[in-house]
């Protein structure tokens, strides 16, 4: 019998020590911290720009980046010059400054902690990376590196536009902001490691995956609504300008040299402040990602064992009574929605977008109509925006479309009953808001209601047309499977959002908002290009 | 024991699937006028090499995919025209379990009856008596997200059985399962097959197709090469006491050399 080992192979007894020295010599030659990081960037670049279409994406991002700060530019041009007259010794100045690195750390936080939970969660290609001799631990340190820059990016993408203008208008200081957003995205990093491995101790993996997204959630919809909610509890309305520029709150602040104000210091450009921010910064994420390395490789295989344990069992013991095809549809899709971690924290935060005007209506409620108003666009936006997620699930993420479509079923059958289980699930939230505004102002609320419908009904035709094959556990990249999708999805949001508002106020340009959501929805009726 | 659907008269039954010129092209010809004819409650294996148009067939036939041509017809229902119909006493079963993670067996299995609109009692009791047989009553009320791939091959299983079809299709379903789940789902294959379904099955397993199988069909190039019982089989390959695995490749072969043939010819 003929042996497969090559020639120089030394199968049948231990490696030679020079072989050992060999093959250590090699793994430490070839997974260094740099090849890592290559490895990284590869794969990032391939993940954000489609292949041969680098020099497209590249212009449409400078012409983005160029309309931001077109936008950002008339933003700052609002600000008074003399409101920023000895910015960093002004309460008012920092209370602002400090009040948007909050909400921007927020944010930031919530983007981390998706991102860390990704980290740990999906496999990819951690399974064959562990299984090799490389250092988990650098690949830990790289990622995590990485996360806290692609954290910083995508926030910066959005932020830097506007602390160009400020540097631009009121002074080279505001640069610093720069360093603050560096700081802030090590930050957010070390925060979002810390709960994330912590949760990992305290609750176990298959909980802290819910916990985590579901924290990520509430903190990303905090950074939006936090600040409204006490200015509606103060002072009735949306606006914080009226809270922050309250003499009674700008009294009670700590002096300007207290280092409560050391970030907003930063900002605007103290370079005492800037090192002292950056250095704490970082050298808190080494010194997490440092110690939480070793436990890397440990809880990524902990991670991955969730899915070999029991499965969770199911209480009802009985078969259901549906006994007809669009009832089966309809009731398997709410199931699974209820079902779903990811949607669950996504439904809390559409829930929460809804706290400011439940707010507002319960401050203003017996006000005139008129107050009432501004409540139907955030209502009608909700609607439309998880009407979004949720057609996005029925219709392209469904796990059996080989059964579905195998079915004694009409096609259009089973679109409806989806259809149908979206629209139920949307009302579920919206039905309590749309309700109350009745009580008060019912003409406003049948605005409200209409207009919901008619978001809701964009966001599915949208995600109809532009439906793709795809897995639920893919919803958070739903987003990039179709940019245009995503983009009509938002603009007719906004337009029904807008068209309702202004129709609620009476006021006769909703036509121009209604003729754009429209012209979207239509246009993507059209496009049959995608659908097959 | 299951509950069936009353069996027409055999002699009086039409072919349980009849094919004729069915062609599909993807980036090159996957289907090529191919004609196929599965008697009504045979147990039918369709063999061929990776790429050999198999899968595309029997996706064609289950309504997965639009012909380019051709006919197809189920029990004498033309499954292009009333494709509803023809689904109707139809069940596929693929090789990857889709299933969903977030519902239970016997969750599945009520939503397969809706689907097919199965009365619920009449429903229930067949569920139950297929995850008895499957060995799936113990997990009959877990979420499927923990299960292994067998496990899950044997609730995909149950849903092609619960609304009990006359035609059940097989695309590799014993790929990746152990033996003794591999087992149970022949057992239960069989067992069908003597109730009086018919079953077509795609399989790179050549010992599954040699035990199970009635008659065998061998498909290359999007065309049928081969059809017949394993001796009709050996005696077209001209190779009297030879294995199925012999007889396959050297029909293969055969096929691919006759290609190449016409090819080298007109260089």
């Amino acid at each position: 019998m003929t042996t497969l080992a090559p020639p120089d192979s030394t199968l049948s007894g231990a490696a030679s020590s020079s072989d050992q020295h060999v093959a250590r010599r090699n793994t430490v030659d070839v997974a260094t911290v740099g090849w890592f990081i290559q490895h990284e960037i590869r794969l990032a670049f391939r993940d954000w720009i489609p292949r041969g279409k680098t020099t497209q994406v590249a212009i449409i991002s400078a012409l983005i980046v160029i309309a931001l700060h077109g936008i950002a530019y008339e933003f700052v041009a609002l600000i008074p010059a003399k409101a920023l007259v000895n910015q960093s010794e002004s309460p008012f100045a920092l209370l602002v400054a400090s009040l948007a690195i909050v909400s921007l750390f927020t944010m930031m936080i919530a983007q981390a902690m998706e991102a860390v939970t990704r980290a740990f969660y999906v496999r990819g290609d951690l399974e064959l990376i562990l299984s090799s001799p490389a250092s988990s631990r650098k690949l830990f340190a790289v990622r995590m590196v990485a996360t806290t820059i692609a954290t910083a990016s995508l926030v910066g993408f959005l932020i830097l536009p506007f602390i160009d203008m400020l540097a631009f208008a009121h002074g080279i200081g505001w640069l610093g902001g720069y360093c603050v957003l560096l700081a802030l995205s090590a930050l957010s990093q070390t925060l979002a490691l810390l709960i994330t491995g912590g949760l990992f101790r305290w609750i176990g993996p298959r909980r802290t995956r819910l916990m985590a997204q579901v924290i990520g959630a509430v903190l990303g919809a905090t950074a939006v609504i936090g600040g409204q909610v006490p200015a509606i509890l103060k002072s009735g309305t949306l606006s914080r300008l009226a809270l922050i520029s309250d003499p009674t709150i700008l009294a009670v602040l700590p002096q300007p040299s207290s280092l409560i104000w050391l970030p907003a210091k930063a900002a605007m450009g103290n370079p005492l402040a800037i090192s002292l921010l950056l250095m704490a910064s970082f050298a808190a994420l080494a010194a997490t990602i440092y110690r939480m390395s070793n436990g890397f490789a440990e809880m990524v295989v902990t991670a991955a064992g969730i899915s070999e344990q029991k499965a969770v069992s199911t209480r009802r013991t009985q078969f259901g009574r549906a006994n007809s095809p669009a009832k089966a549809l309809r009731q398997k899709e709410l199931r699974l929605i209820l079902r779903d971690p990811w949607l669950v924290s996504q439904s809390l935060m559409q829930i929460l977008y809804l706290v400011p005007p439940a707010l507002l209506l319960w401050r203003n409620f017996g006000d005139k109509a008129g107050t009432l108003a501004i409540l139907v666009p955030v209502i009608v936006m909700a609607s439309g925006q998880l009407a979004g997620g949720l057609a996005w699930l029925a219709i392209s993420a469904e796990d059996a479309p080989d059964l579905i479509t195998t079915a004694p079923i009409r096609d259009n059958l089973a679109l409806r009953a989806k259809i149908e289980a979206v629209a139920l699930a949307v009302a579920w939230v919206s039905g309590p808001f749309l309700l109350a505004l009745g009580l008060g102002a019912p003409l406003t609320a049948f605005f409200g209601l209409i207009f919901s419908g008619l978001a809701v009904g964009s966001a599915t035709i949208i995600q109809f047309r532009f439906r793709t094959q795809a897995r639920r556990s893919q919803f958070r990249r739903r987003q990039r499977s179709s940019r245009l999708a995503t983009l009509a999805e938002t603009f007719t949001g906004i337009a029904w959002a807008g068209a309702a508002g202004l129709l609620a106020a009476g006021n006769s340009i909703c036509l121009v908002p209604i003729l754009i959501a429209t012209a979207i929805t239509g246009a993507c009726l059209i496009n049959r290009g995608r659908t097959g | 024991m299951l509950t069936n659907l009353d069996r027409p008269d055999s002699a009086a039954t039409p072919p349980a699937l009849e094919v004729r010129g069915l062609v599909k092209t993807f980036d090159r010809p996957a289907v090529d006028h191919l004609d196929l004819t599965v008697r009504a409650g045979e147990f039918y294996a369709l063999l061929g090499p990776n790429g050999a148009g198999k899968t595309t067939t029997l996706r064609m036939v289950a309504g997965l995919l639009k012909p380019d041509a051709g006919a197809v017809s189920i029990f004498g229902i033309d499954a292009l025209a009333d494709p509803v119909a023809a689904k109707r006493i139809t069940a596929w079963v693929s090789d990857e379990p889709m299933i969903y993670d977030k519902l239970s067996p016997i969750e599945y299995l009520e939503f397969v009856a809706g689907l097919w609109s199965i009365p619920p009692d009449v429903a229930e009791h067949r569920a139950h008596e297929l995850l008895d047989w499957l060995e799936l009553s113990a997990h009959a009320n877990q979420r499927c997200e923990g299960f292994s791939k067998g496990m899950r091959q044997k609730v995909a299983l149950a849903g092609a059985l619960v609304h009990d079809p006359r035609l059940i299709i097989l695309d590799e379903p014993l790929t990746g399962l152990d033996a003794g789940s591999a087992r149970i789902v022949k057992d239960v294959l069989l067992q069908r097959v003597r109730a009086g379904v018919t079953i077509i099955m795609t399989t790179h397993i050549l010992e599954v197709a040699e035990r199970m199988a009635e008659r065998i069909g061998v498909i290359a190039g999007g065309r049928l090469i081969a059809e017949g019982t394993l001796d009709e089989l050996r005696a077209h390959a001209g190779k009297a006491s030879s294995s199925l695995e012999d007889v396959f490749l050297d029909l293969v072969n055969q096929e691919a050399g006759d290609r190449a043939r016409p090819a080298e010819n007109a260089a």
